[in-house]
């Protein structure tokens, strides 16, 4: 039996995501369960969930049961010019009092286009590695902000504009624009489009800002590089990737993988989270959510190769002998009853000291 | 091989309606149309499957993958806010999510106001963006009783004509929000199936404009 055949899908997944992060230099980061629960409230609207477990320490402060791991980077991360820390992590965290496994990467500190072309490239081999049929949907906070802005919609509406984007409500969006000039016919662009670097061209057309056309700019060379290294075939412009306005201010992408029914695969660039820290840096990172991987699990496969049913009178001697064979070639159970709950391939029978 | 669409139906009226206007839109199930118990319908030669649920289930269907495409009210899609694409509005099932009471109710400023519905979140949203202190009576049915006996203060629910709301001497005293059916779907699916997923939207857009 193959030794991968042993390791259950998460294991598999990050036995092999590790390798592929450290081929890229990425160091392994080890966090404590515990965080300040004070960073959490703090930095509320940046994670997934609110429920957050806490406890008091021995000194009375409150901690919290980690929810999130990027904040806890990005709270150590280096502030030098020309530092860049380059991590990969696989953690537990809490949200809604389900434990969840989550791998990930974060590149923290004096980061420049190459970095955020690295890491958007392995979030796509990642995806690689852990299925064949997958997307990468990408999009540029930067950009969506930008256009908003030139719309005139800010604040409480901005907020509700994002919501739409993100649900692919064209409907509401277009009720939204309604007595602000010019700003559908914008805006209904940057929601319908969805595809390769012909979108980018799309955008352009409808473009009026100096603000909007930088964003673009960034995007494009982007685009240009993550086309050139063969994975644009992967990769979706899609502008419903939303996050927190407040938090990430560059690149944002979903990693989907057929056959599951939610994105498996989160990240982006937050270098607001930084500055909400007090420091200069910059940051990109994902996370992966592996407890997703479950529900691509094929049905009825084996749990055992062999089953060796005996009679409780057949000499120890012949079935450990009968089970080592077994073992050499796959996996084997030695039992006296048929068992229920297990699927088997091959039965032997033993009965006295006769195989049947 | 072009890939099976799961359309999850809402049980009643309006899904019958929905269906009708998928069915105008080139995604006919001739299955469906004969009364039975069976619970899924497909026509293999569109790759078609269509499933009824419990309306307030679809969503949850759709969220979940189980359905790639969905027809739901938006009070359902306001209520449980499921992560899912909200892709068009079918304009079908319109009607309007309102604060109702019996015809001498005087809204109690001094003390918590007592709301009876189905729609918890809703009502939460509502009120506290009103900054009233509220107690929310949640019941499954029948709601235009809870005034009436002196359950609550008033209602949110959905109003429709006010037939009910009028033969039990209740009117409605603030409108929320309306509402109508949308067509919603699952976001992966979306991802590897755009082509048809969009495909069935531009046929349903098309005809939401004839029927205009």
């Amino acid at each position: 039996m193959k030794t991968e055949a042993v390791w259950k899908t998460e294991e598999q997944a990050v036995f092999s995501l590790r390798r592929l992060y450290r081929s890229y230099g990425y160091g392994p980061y080890k966090l404590s369960k515990f965080e300040e629960y004070e960073l959490y409230v703090r930095n509320k609207d940046f994670l997934v969930s609110d429920q957050i477990i806490t406890f008091s320490n021995g000194s009375g402060r409150l901690m919290a049961l980690k929810p999130d791991v990027t904040l806890s980077i990005v709270k150590n991360a280096p502030d030098e010019p020309g530092v860049v820390r380059k991590v990969y992590y696989n953690e537990n965290v809490y949200r809604d009092y389900r434990e969840i496994l989550q791998t990930g990467l974060e590149c923290v500190g004096d980061l420049g286009e190459y970095e955020i072309a690295e890491v958007v490239l392995l979030a796509v081999k990642s995806l690689a590695l852990l299925g064949q049929d997958y997307i990468l949907n990408l999009s540029h906070m930067g950009l969506v902000a930008a256009v908003l802005s030139a719309c005139g919609i800010t604040g409480p509406e901005g907020r509700r504009a994002m919501d739409c984007l993100r649900r692919k409500n064209l409907h509401e969006l277009e009720r939204l624009c309604r007595g602000r000039e010019g700003a559908w016919e914008k805006l209904r662009v940057l929601a319908e489009s969805r595809g390769g670097g012909q979108v980018l061209d799309r955008i352009r057309s409808v473009l009026t800002t100096g603000a909007e056309r930088q964003a673009l700019e960034e995007l494009q060379d982007l685009w240009k590089v993550l086309e050139t290294s063969g994975c644009g075939g992967s990769i979706r412009l899609d502008f419903s990737v939303g996050s927190d306005l407040g938090y990430y201010s560059g690149v944002v992408f979903r990693g989907y993988l057929a056959g599951i029914p939610t994105g498996i695969l989160s990240g982006g660039q937050y270098d607001k989270l930084a500055r909400k820290m007090g420091k200069r840096c910059r940051a990109i990172g994902f996370a992966i959510y592996l407890n997703q991987l479950d529900q691509s699990e094929k049905e009825n496969s084996l749990d055992v190769d062999t089953l060796i049913l005996h009679d409780g009178r057949t000499d120890t001697a012949i079935l450990t002998a009968a089970a080592q064979e077994a073992a050499r070639e796959g996996s084997v159970l030695v039992t006296t009853t048929l068992p229920s709950d297990r699927h088997w391939g091959r039965l032997i029978r033993m009965e006295g000291g006769q195989s049947q | 091989m072009k890939p099976w669409i799961h359309i999850a139906l809402p049980k009643g009226r309006l899904g019958e309606k929905a269906y009708g206007m998928l069915k105008a839109a080139g995604y006919p199930c001739p299955a469906i149309e004969d009364p039975g118990r069976k619970l899924i319908f497909e026509n293999p030669d569109l790759g078609v499957r269509y499933f009824w649920v419990k309306p307030s289930d679809v969503s949850i269907y759709v969220e979940r993958g189980a359905a790639d495409l969905g027809i739901v009210g938006k009070d359902i899609l306001l209520e449980y806010q499921p992560d899912v694409y909200e892709l068009a509005d079918l304009g079908i099932g319109k009607c309007r999510m309102a604060v109702a009471g019996k015809k001498d109710f005087r809204d109690p400023v001094g003390q918590t106001l007592k709301v009876a519905t189905k729609f918890p979140n809703i009502t939460r949203g509502y009120y506290a963006g009103k900054c009233r202190d509220i107690d929310i009576i949640h019941l499954n049915g029948s709601i235009e009783l809870a005034p009436i006996l002196g359950l609550s203060h008033v209602i949110v629910d959905i109003v429709e004509t006010g037939t009910t709301l009028r033969e039990n001497d209740l009117q409605v005293y603030e409108q929320i929000v309306t509402i109508s059916a949308r067509l919603i779907a699952n976001v992966a699916s979306y991802q590897f199936k755009d082509e048809a997923v969009n495909r069935v939207l531009g046929c349903l857009e098309k005809q939401k404009e004839d029927v205009k």
